[in-house]
């Protein structure tokens, strides 16, 4: 059986009269790509923000191989390998697109130096290979600002991948990428995380992305996770077509 | 022509006109030693501006550095210029280190005024704390030796001139490095995002104080070499206007650069020099409508007009 990376117990979190999380139990296996999702509003982006630090849950622990990470700030838990890729991308927009890719790199590898270039560092070579493999080369000496919404989303991921994470957890990886690019992305996306050996997590709205690279999928209801299981069964099941699918 | 090679030439032009005007004209040797010194406390806003925060009471350094050699004066004795060179800027890094845990847990205005706080309480100390201090009067600041040379007045204005252009010309390529290194960069991603920066696994704080407290070496070294250049040390040094000077020399300069601390240095002390002798009380009024001018019409300051020049020359096909 696979191992269990991330490990989510009776998480709790309430935004005023709104129950974002009423309990969540989940497991994280290693090797898996793991979706999430579910109406808008359900408490899947305040999962992710829970796991990576960002919201303390007000119950419920978080841990990562086995260590309790439910009270560590993001920059820890990124340290220990959860990488994040957000929704609306988070870049540094003054700077170029490889300045970014190198900054990642760099807080990586731990290269904190205050002499050396950055873009001398020895990661270039791997950032490049990876600013190819999401298809934003071209981009390398543009800053971020300037590109448009579906290429900022790919950059968003390859820093997230600069990290060279355990699990990768992303926040809807194909919404603001064109339609017609969206099989092709997450083609190249699930290729290289199987490459690097890395585990995801991400929610999306796509049915059709969910069958195709889903191991698993869990379906989130009013800040509960209502069922999870193989796409194939779980997208079969007629309360989830209704409330979730809308079918 | 490229753009690079003129700005080098431009850099190049400056920095002879700065070793050689003060020979043709003697009264400018100490001017343009105080413009290159204020360049370098000015290079220590110019990092802080990176990371997106203003500190309103940077002079506090300024203070320090120049305290520092006054204070050696009264109460160790004559001393040597190379001992302040080095023991100043170390000072006002430690006060940097102690005043920076504090003050990089706050952002924007909240770190500006924090800053402003934590200069008035120093100011106060060197205004109130007379017995120490000589209060308002502030203390003088013997002409010290070099290497263990005695100078005479005339020539030591030459020795501390080309000495302070020699410093300008370390401190700004060290910052420069500093400012394309891993380190300045993820400064600079401090205004970017934060957030993000944190999720790359990256201390935003532990980024400001390092930054901060570099740029307290470099208020230090500034207040060293202008203290020694005038001879004394008033309390004035770590007032608050005197940290609003420098902001506003790093926005008439331009940020984006070492060089725009310098360039705005020039032109400030010019201005005030000149419009200070010929319009008496009215050089504020002057530096003011150059300020707004600046503002309006050259966001990034003087050394942004070039860089615009530059830009709108690539662009052409």
């Amino acid at each position: 059986m696979s191992r269990v990376l991330i490990s989510a117990r009776g998480l709790k979190i309430r935004f005023g009269g709104v129950i974002a999380a009423d309990g969540i139990d989940l497991d994280v296996l290693e090797g898996e790509n793991l979706a999430i999702i579910g109406p808008n509003g359900a408490g899947k982006t305040t999962f992710l923000n829970m796991a990576t630090g960002y919201l303390r849950p007000q119950a419920g622990t978080v841990s990562f191989l086995g260590q309790d990470i439910t009270a560590l700030p993001p920059r820890t838990i990124t340290k220990l390998g959860i990488a994040r890729a957000f929704q609306i991308p988070q870049l540094f927009l003054d700077q170029t697109v490889l300045e970014n890719m190198m900054i990642a790199a760099a807080a990586h590898a731990g290269s904190m130096s205050a002499f050396r270039h950055l873009l001398d560092l020895p990661e270039r070579k791997e950032v490049e290979d990876l600013l190819d493999l999401v298809g934003v080369r071209a981009f390398a000496n543009r800053k971020a600002f300037e590109l448009p919404e579906g290429q900022r989303k790919l950059v968003d991921i390859a820093l997230a991948l600069a990290l060279k994470p355990t699990v990768l957890l992303m926040d809807e990886p194909t919404s603001g990428v064109a339609s017609g690019e969206k099989l092709g992305l997450m083609d190249i996306l699930t290729s290289a995380l199987a490459r690097q050996k890395v585990s995801s997590v991400f929610v999306e709205h796509d049915m059709d992305m969910v069958e195709r690279y889903a191991h698993r999928v869990a379906v989130w209801s009013s800040g509960k996770i209502q069922v999870v299981g193989p796409p194939a069964e779980v997208l079969k099941n007629t309360e989830v077509r209704e409330h979730v699918i809308g079918i | 022509m490229s753009g690079r090679l003129v700005s080098r030439l431009i850099i190049a032009a400056a920095i002879v006109v700065a070793a050689v005007l003060p020979i043709i004209l003697p009264s400018w040797a100490t001017l343009t030693t105080l413009i290159l010194a204020k360049g370098i406390v000015v290079l220590g806003i110019i990092i802080l501006l990176q990371a997106g925060q203003v500190s309103f009471g940077h002079a506090m350094f300024f203070g320090v550095g120049a305290y520092t050699i006054a204070f050696w004066g009264r109460y160790v004795g004559p001393g040597d210029l190379l001992l302040f060179l080095l023991l100043g800027p170390l000072i006002a890094m430690a006060f940097g280190l102690l005043i920076g845990l504090f003050v990089v847990r706050y952002r924007e205005i909240f770190f500006g005024m924090l800053n402003l706080a934590f200069s008035m309480v120093m100011w106060s100390l060197l205004e109130k704390l007379y017995a120490f201090t000589n209060g308002a009067d502030g203390i003088r600041v013997a002409r010290p030796t070099l290497a263990g040379i005695a100078f005479t007045p005339e020539a030591f204005q030459y020795v501390l001139l080309y000495l302070t252009l020699g410093l300008v010309l370390v401190v700004s390529y060290g910052v420069q490095r500093y400012l394309d290194s891993p380190l300045g960069h993820m400064l600079r991603a401090i205004k970017g995002n934060e957030t993000r920066l944190e999720y790359l696994g990256v201390s935003a704080r532990k980024i400001l104080l390092i930054g901060y407290v570099i740029s307290a070496f470099l208020g230090g070294l500034g207040g060293v070499l202008v203290a020694t250049a005038q001879q004394i040390a008033t309390p004035e040094f770590a007032y608050w206007t005197k940290s609003g000077e420098f902001v506003f020399i790093a926005i008439l300069g331009g940020i984006a650069n070492a060089a725009g601390a310098f360039a705005g240095a020039a032109v400030f002390e010019t201005v005030r020099f000149f419009a200070s002798a010929q319009l008496a009380n009215a050089w504020q009024l002057i530096l003011g409508v150059v300020l707004i001018v600046i503002i309006m019409f050259a966001p990034n300051g003087l050394i942004g007009l070039r860089n615009r020049r530059k830009a709108q020359a690539e662009v052409r096909p």
